[in-house]
């Protein structure tokens, strides 16, 4: 019996119905165009706009938020089976049986996205006037983030996998120029290169999966597919869910795929909290507890995501722990918090509603966190070593206490909003397997390690500030988006989680099971807290109350390996890079040299090309004539021969 | 049957024009592309004009049909006639032609061949290939298929970079060698035909109605496969291609590489599949092979150029690869796909040769190597050519996405390992698209691109414009072009006896959720 079995229901076999959307359900396309028209007006018109282009993006990304509350509004007064609606726009694309409308589902799963993305997306769209005012170049800024926001509705909205792969690469192209929005620069163009490729990697993932879901159901809609993933046969549902994992990976930052995402923090700190913390990154959670029927239907598919979500969960902990760089600190945290959704995810239904509820959370604190770290960036000349930090609290005072929210929540520390997601993940996880149980114990134990040394070295200790930094607290407008996702940080959690409101709402589409465990559930919350605490002083003692070295010391194996990324850069140049240099130069010369020396030497021999072609040089046209005439004449002789 | 004279006034426009055009005085280079770009933009007008009168409903059909005996003898006739995917490939000619010339409005300026006569070849090189795709007699798409080689050689030839003549020569031989071989297909499918029926005919509905012994088929085939291939084209006859592509003005290479080269994906779609059907059966999985080492290795070669042409040239074969293996998978996806690519492919193919020309004028050089930081001093230039760019790539809501996966879900649900492999030339496509913008328009500027490299101008934008909102519409909104090639395709598919596979579980009605 595989270590990883579980007890599986078909969420999909209590499917709500789908309706078809009308009154204010039809308001759903504008969620999409409001910042598609946006970003347009942005990019196109370009230099004109310079002035006022940033109030543009941030209306356009607002409009979306209110048109999003009006429709959650909506969905709360229908009743819960009447809450999928689906709003037809037009036919895209049709060949046979393949046909693919252009239709956006929202039901409870995107609606919580929808919020999300606008919601979060517009506070980092207000903090970003601040934080860009300096920039000559805000307004493509704003151009691009706008685009990133329609992308992502687009992704969560999409009612078939083909129209959320357009969603799916359209953040993935946002994401590209805003890693690479300071382009000038080699080492951001280098980034938001690697960041497409490697997410394209991922893509053969999505593009195989809609595939094989074609040749399986005949269909490629949420609807065919996963209202018939029961009737699939276990291979079909096995391959499907590993071309989707493949996916995921790309997109999340996941084991083998996850080395782009610490160099992605060569973009501008508000895309980094946005797009590299609290939404893209977990789309491949989305596309996972979407597809959560096809992931019952398969053990091996479920187990392979456990896996994954185990192994990055572990490394992105590993990698924060060494990071002196504060933003790849915290992307190795996102890395490893993103390992925890994933893993949930693999749970089946005792995880899907868990790993959504943590995704949100996470959204919240990460981007409080990252949108911190921005701030303190904001004050230290745009310095990122947190070696040259230290005391900050002592002159940033709203943005420690706002970074405090963030870290105590994604500590875990009841009743801050991580609390109330992990602890159920954990649950889950040992519900389904001991070892996956106790690697997401032990994670939460090394993330309070690293975190609560971020968190120290930046704003506790003594001053290690370089000469000409002053720091200051950041203004108003950057500090109103941080105080609200603090807030979030601090409450949210405990408020979403009273009566189990957030997880209900949920649960007709995710389906829901009540972990069973072997002993008192009790143990585990404990068992967390204390493993928590012992990480949080591990790392406490050092660099709040002892004076951190500024140049980092050599370290240990494993911290060289850690501040290497885990060698994962390594092995892709190692496996992949250099040797595929040389296959394309060794290619090169072989088309030039054997390819065309071949059919050039043949030409040579059988009819003297070299000798003709210079004469067709010099005289073509009579060669031509030539060549034509004789041509005709073969076309005469074989019509007299074919009436004879 | 009544004629009618839409393909024909397609054909005689802008030949009347070419001449007309060589009538202005040699000195008035003004006037003369004037004359042309006018000239363009009739015929383009005409065939909207003609588009509107297509009954969607019978694409399988050849509408505007036009047939006058040419050779009676022979029972040759001058016959014109299309279908829906001969009507979008002309769309594709005569919408790119007026680009072509706005776009390249001085790229013949100083050249060894006068302006007058580069624009005039440029029409000629039109009517030729609104024949080629019109032709409904096999004898008269020979003769159009040939025709085409003399502009274009001209084109290179005269109006060529500094090897011009080496590749003009190149691309003539190979053109003429497969030529050649499609002639004598042709005179021996003229004396099957006329041991089958008693007397010979080059008609093509009457050819494909044959049934020819799978033997002669496979001579036959050969003789037509080669040409197109040589024409499309597959590797290993695809060395021609950079050199000529690299050579012409990038006004030549659109309309070379663009929409010459879909006469070779077009004919083994219509002349192969539909006259040598049980052939075509048996060299499919010859074809597959070649088609899947072509998307690999042109993506590959891409990857490893050094000449931003040549890297553009060799993303083409890679794409030819994909458009000759959606046409031998022998599924309506596949198929579908690849007509809607060839349109497709042609306009995304010149948005890169023609801003990727821009770009080579400005700084006098077509080595990547040359170039930095453009993104910094042309900013529009350096975002139209991403935008092209992506739409090489396939980005999911640019048009080639659409044909790229129909085509790859039509090989996918034949041939699954073809399909698995097939998908990996998207990574392969990412990497030489971004490896090149990033050497060419990102990091620091250096001197030489600052002071000579400036952002498009006021003609320059108003010949790519309308590509980009080409490429971005019909990547959200394609189903007009495939709802015209979706019919002629299922006649295809009749043709050669196949039907899609049926998926393995049994589709449930949508809507009627249980």
């Amino acid at each position: 019996m595989s270590p990883f079995s579980g007890a599986v229901t078909h969420a999909a076999e209590a499917a709500p119905a789908v309706t078809a959307a009308t009154g204010t359900f039809q308001l759903i396309w504008l969620l999409i165009a409001l910042p598609l028209v946006g970003a347009a007006i942005l990019l196109l018109a370009g230099r004109r706009t310079d002035k006022w282009g940033h109030w543009l993006g941030l209306l356009a990304s607002t409009a979306s938020f209110v048109v999003a509350v009006l429709l959650f509004v909506a969905m709360l007064g229908q009743s819960d089976d009447q809450r999928t609606q689906v709003q037809h726009l037009f036919n895209w694309i049709a060949v046979g049986t393949f046909d693919v409308p252009v239709d956006l589902r929202l039901d409870q799963l995107s609606m919580t996205f929808v919020l999300l993305i606008t919601g979060v997306g517009s506070l980092i769209h207000l903090y970003s006037v601040g934080y860009m005012s300096h920039d000559r170049d805000r307004r493509r800024f704003f151009g691009y983030l706008n685009l990133f926001v329609a992308s992502m509705l687009l992704l969560v909205l999409a009612d078939n996998y083909l129209l959320l792969y357009v969603g799916w690469e359209g953040v993935g192209l946002a994401s590209y120029l805003l890693i690479g929005f300071w382009f000038f620069k080699d080492s951001a163009a280098v980034a938001s290169k690697k960041a497409f490729v490697v997410n394209r990697v991922g893509d053969v993932g999505l593009s195989l999966a809609i595939m094989l879901m074609f040749v399986t159901f005949g269909s490629v809609s949420f609807e065919g597919v996963l209202g018939s993933a029961s009737k699939g046969s276990q291979q079909s549902m096995t391959w499907i869910g590993l071309a989707l994992l493949l996916a995921a990976c790309g997109k999340s930052a996941q084991f083998p795929l996850q080395s782009w995402l610490l160099d992605a923090m060569e973009g501008p700190t508000p895309v980094s909290a946005l797009i590299h913390a609290a939404t893209m990154v977990t789309a491949g959670v989305y596309l996972i507890v979407r597809s959560g029927a096809i992931f019952d239907a398969s053990l091996p598919a479920r187990n392979a995501v456990i896996v994954v979500g185990a192994i990055t969960l572990l490394m992105g902990a590993i990698i924060g722990c060494a990071k002196d760089d504060i933003k790849k600190a915290l992307a190795g945290s996102t890395m490893s918090q993103i390992g925890y959704m994933i893993l949930a995810a693999g749970l089946g239904p005792v995880g899907y509603a868990f790993a959504i509820f943590h995704l949100l959370l996470h959204g919240f604190f990460k981007a409080d966190m990252f949108l911190g770290a921005g701030s303190v960036m904001h004050g230290m000349n745009d310095g990122v070593n947190m070696r040259r930090y230290g005391a900050l609290r002592t002159v940033m005072k709203v943005t420690w206490i706002t970074f405090m929210m963030g870290w105590l929540a994604i500590l875990g520390i009841p009743p801050f909003s991580g609390f109330y997601s992990k602890d159920k993940i954990i649950e889950a996880a040992w519900s389904v397997s001991p070892v996956a149980g106790l690697v997401t114990l032990v994670g939460a134990g090394i993330t309070a390690f690293y975190m609560t040394r971020l968190f120290a070295m930046t704003f506790h200790g003594e001053a290690r500030w370089t000469d000409d930094v002053h720091p200051h607290e950041s203004p108003w407008i950057m500090m109103f988006p941080i105080a609200i996702l603090a807030l979030l940080s601090a409450v949210a959690g405990f408020i979403l989680n009273l009566n189990n409101a957030f997880v209900d709402w949920l649960k007709p589409v995710t389906g829901l099971e009540e972990p069973q465990l072997p002993f008192s559930s009790a143990v585990l919350p404990i068992a967390a807290i204390i493993l928590v605490l012992i990480g949080a002083v591990l790392a406490w003692i050092p660099y709040a109350t002892r004076a951190v070295p500024e140049v980092a010391p050599a370290g240990n194996l494993l911290t060289r390996a850690a501040r290497a990324d885990l060698y994962g850069d390594a092995a892709n140049e190692a496996v992949f890079m250099r040797p595929g240099q040389y296959l394309t130069r060794w290619l090169v010369w072989f088309d030039n040299r054997v390819v065309d020396g071949v059919v050039n030497g043949t030409a040579a021999t059988i009819g003297g090309l070299s000798g003709r072609a210079r004469r067709l040089q010099t005289g073509f046209a009579r060669s031509y004539a030539l060549s034509m005439l004789g041509g005709a004449a073969l076309v005469a002789a074989a019509l007299v021969l074919v009436r004879l | 049957m009544t004629n009618s004279y839409w393909l024909l006034a397609l054909l005689v426009v802008p030949l009347v024009g070419a001449a007309l055009v060589m009538l202005v005085p040699k000195a008035n280079e003004t006037l003369a592309k004037q004359l042309a770009l006018l000239i363009s933009l009739v015929t383009f007008g005409l065939t909207i004009a003609m588009c509107l009168e297509f009954v969607v409903a019978k694409a399988a059909e050849f509408q505007f049909a036009y047939s006058i005996s040419w050779v009676s003898n022979y029972n040759i006739n001058f016959a014109l006639g299309v279908d829906g995917i001969a009507l979008v490939l002309i769309a594709l000619s005569t919408s790119l032609v007026p680009i072509v010339l706005l776009a390249g409005w001085h790229d013949a300026d100083g050249a060894r061949g006068t302006v007058r006569g580069y624009v005039a070849l440029i029409l000629v090189l039109e009517a030729a290939m609104v024949g080629v795709f019109a032709a409904t007699d096999l004898f008269l798409f020979y003769v159009f298929f040939e025709a085409m080689l003399v502009p274009v050689y001209f084109l290179i030839g005269r109006y060529g970079g500094p090897r011009r003549n080496y590749a003009a020569v190149k691309f003539l031989l190979y053109s003429l060698f497969g030529g050649l071989l499609m002639l004598a297909s042709l005179i021996g499918l003229y004396v099957v035909s006329g041991n089958l029926t008693g007397h010979g005919t080059f008609d093509f509905t009457s050819l494909a109605a044959l049934s020819i012994d799978p033997t002669t088929q496979k001579w036959l085939f050969a003789g037509f496969f080669i040409a197109f291939a040589i024409k499309a084209p597959l590797v290993p006859f695809h060395t021609w291609l950079p050199d000529a592509a690299a050579e012409s003005t990038p006004g030549t290479a659109v309309l070379l590489v663009g929409v010459l080269d879909k006469v070779g994906t077009f004919g083994m779609l219509r002349y192969c599949l539909e006259l040598f059907p049980d052939a075509s059966h048996w060299a499919t999985p010859l074809v597959i092979v070649l088609a899947v080492i072509g998307i690999i290795y042109g993506a590959l070669q891409a990857i490893g150029q050094t000449d931003i042409k040549r890297l553009i040239a060799y993303t083409s074969v890679s794409h030819f690869g994909f458009i000759a293996l959606g046409v031998f998978v022998m599924t309506s996806q596949g198929q579908s796909g690849s007509a809607l690519y060839m349109v497709n492919h042609g306009f995304s193919t010149a948005a890169l040769f023609l801003i990727g020309g821009f770009l080579i004028s400005r700084r006098g050089s077509r080595l990547i190597a040359d170039f930095g930081g453009v993104q910094k001093v042309a900013p529009v230039l350096a975002g139209t050519f991403l935008v092209a760019g992506l739409s090489s790539l396939a980005l999911p809501g640019l048009s080639s996405f659409v044909s790229e996966f129909l085509v790859l879900v039509g090989t996918f649900e034949r041939y699954t390992w073809v399909g698995v492999v097939a998908t990996l030339g998207i990574v392969l496509a990412a990497l030489y698209i971004l490896l090149m913008y990033q050497r060419t328009m990102t990091g620091p500027v250096p001197e030489a691109v600052a002071e000579k490299v400036h952002d498009l101008r006021g003609r320059e934008v108003l010949a790519i414009a309308p590509l980009l909102v080409v490429i971005i519409a019909l990547g959200f909104y394609p189903q007009p072009v495939l709802d015209v090639v979706n019919p002629a395709v299922d006649r295809v598919m009749h043709a050669v006896g196949s039907t899609d596979p049926a998926p393995q579980v049994a589709p449930v009605a949508e809507g009627t959720h249980k």
